[in-house]
């Protein structure tokens, strides 16, 4: 009778692998909400992949490229509702953006970059502060996905940083001066080679970080909170208490979680532009 | 064979936590002490303890997503 017991949990925990792999990860399917029917799924549209250069581009269209649609979209419709309430002094939905885009041009670009590059860089910035923050956040309304728990769009976020940081570089100090910056002064010359090599691991290092925690920080909340609710069908109904209190708990986590990992990127963004722009002191 | 594989996963996030928990816990104990002796950079603390965590942590998240990548395949 243990040896049922047993099976029938490992089963049951296959089920609920299953069920926390199909939330996080991307798929062609959609749930809508006002559909109640649980097997009535959305088929997103699929495009068949084309070759381009002997690469092999999928551009169908699947949930996380839906989310990520959405965010645009939302932002999109907040500029334009905020267009013609740009006044002295601001009020409602517009001061709520306004403190934001502040606190990003006085809080973030001018302590790392120094004023005068901050009025350059901030366009970026709060484009990648309020893309994120939307898509993390569309991630935890029922029925949404994170587009951000794909590793493809956190890649492509850190390859567009790491573009505007190399981009800032070599503005300031030329193609090749950027190159030469690269090397510390002050070093001995047989180890100027091994000091190039090592900074320039960095350079590829620091987006890549940016990358991953961003990922990782989406995935982690999502796959704790179903692994709790996974609880209760893998142990007996009882638990739930716990799981629900739990669950509720990560769930506000998350949240902050969403609007500090959003912060910490753009943050990062804005540190390594400015360590190239003004340099260390 | 494969439950190694499972096992490694689980012996590595629990490895991958100690580390991060004990570099979190440091950083909030020197932030305390910074505060406490001047309260009134206590915002510029804040900041930067908040920087330094999400890196620590993205440094913790690295091994966990190694040990997710373990265990689903």
């Amino acid at each position: 009778m243990v040896a049922e017991h047993a099976s029938e949990a490992a089963n049951m925990g296959q089920q609920v692998g299953h069920m926390i792999l199909h939330h996080i990860t991307n798929g062609s399917e959609m749930e809508l909400p006002w559909v109640t029917d649980v097997t009535h799924k959305v088929h997103l549209p699929h495009i068949p992949a084309f070759e381009v250069l002997g690469v092999t581009i999928d551009m169908s269209i699947t949930r996380h490229v839906v989310m990520m649609l959405l965010a645009a979209f939302l932002l999109i419709l907040m500029a334009v509702l905020i267009r013609r309430k740009i006044a002295l002094v601001p009020k409602g939905f517009t001061s709520m953006v306004e403190s934001f885009v502040l606190f990003i041009r006085d809080d973030v670009a001018k302590t790392t970059m120094g004023a005068e590059a901050a009025r350059r860089y901030t366009p970026y910035l709060c484009t990648t502060f309020f893309f994120i923050l939307t898509c993390n956040l569309l991630g935890l309304v029922p029925y949404g996905a994170t587009a951000t728990s794909n590793v493809s769009v956190t890649a492509a976020l850190a390859f567009m940083s790491f573009l505007m940081i190399q981009g800032a570089g070599m503005r300031k100090m030329g193609v090749f001066g950027y190159f030469k910056h690269l090397i510390p002064p002050g070093v001995p010359w047989w180890l100027a080679p091994v000091m190039f090599v090592v900074e320039l691991m960095g350079v590829f290092a620091k987006p890549f970080a940016l990358c991953i925690r961003l990922f990782a920080n989406m995935v982690a909340g999502h796959v704790v909170i179903l692994s709790l609710i996974g609880l209760i069908f893998v142990m007996s109904v009882w638990v739930f208490p716990v799981s629900v209190g739990f669950g509720v708990f990560m769930y506000l986590l998350e949240i902050f979680v969403a609007l500090l990992q959003a912060y910490i990127f753009t943050m990062l963004t804005s540190l390594f532009i400015g360590l190239l722009v003004v340099g260390e002191h | 064979m494969e439950g190694l594989a499972y096992l490694a996963a689980g012996l590595g996030a629990g490895m991958a936590v100690i580390g991060g928990g004990y570099g979190i816990g440091r950083l909030a104990d020197a932030a305390m002490h910074g505060t406490a002796r001047q309260p009134s950079a206590s915002n510029d603390i804040r900041t930067t303890m908040i920087i330094a965590a999400a890196l620590i942590e993205g440094v913790t998240l690295f091994a966990e997503v190694v040990c997710i990548l373990l265990a689903f395949k």
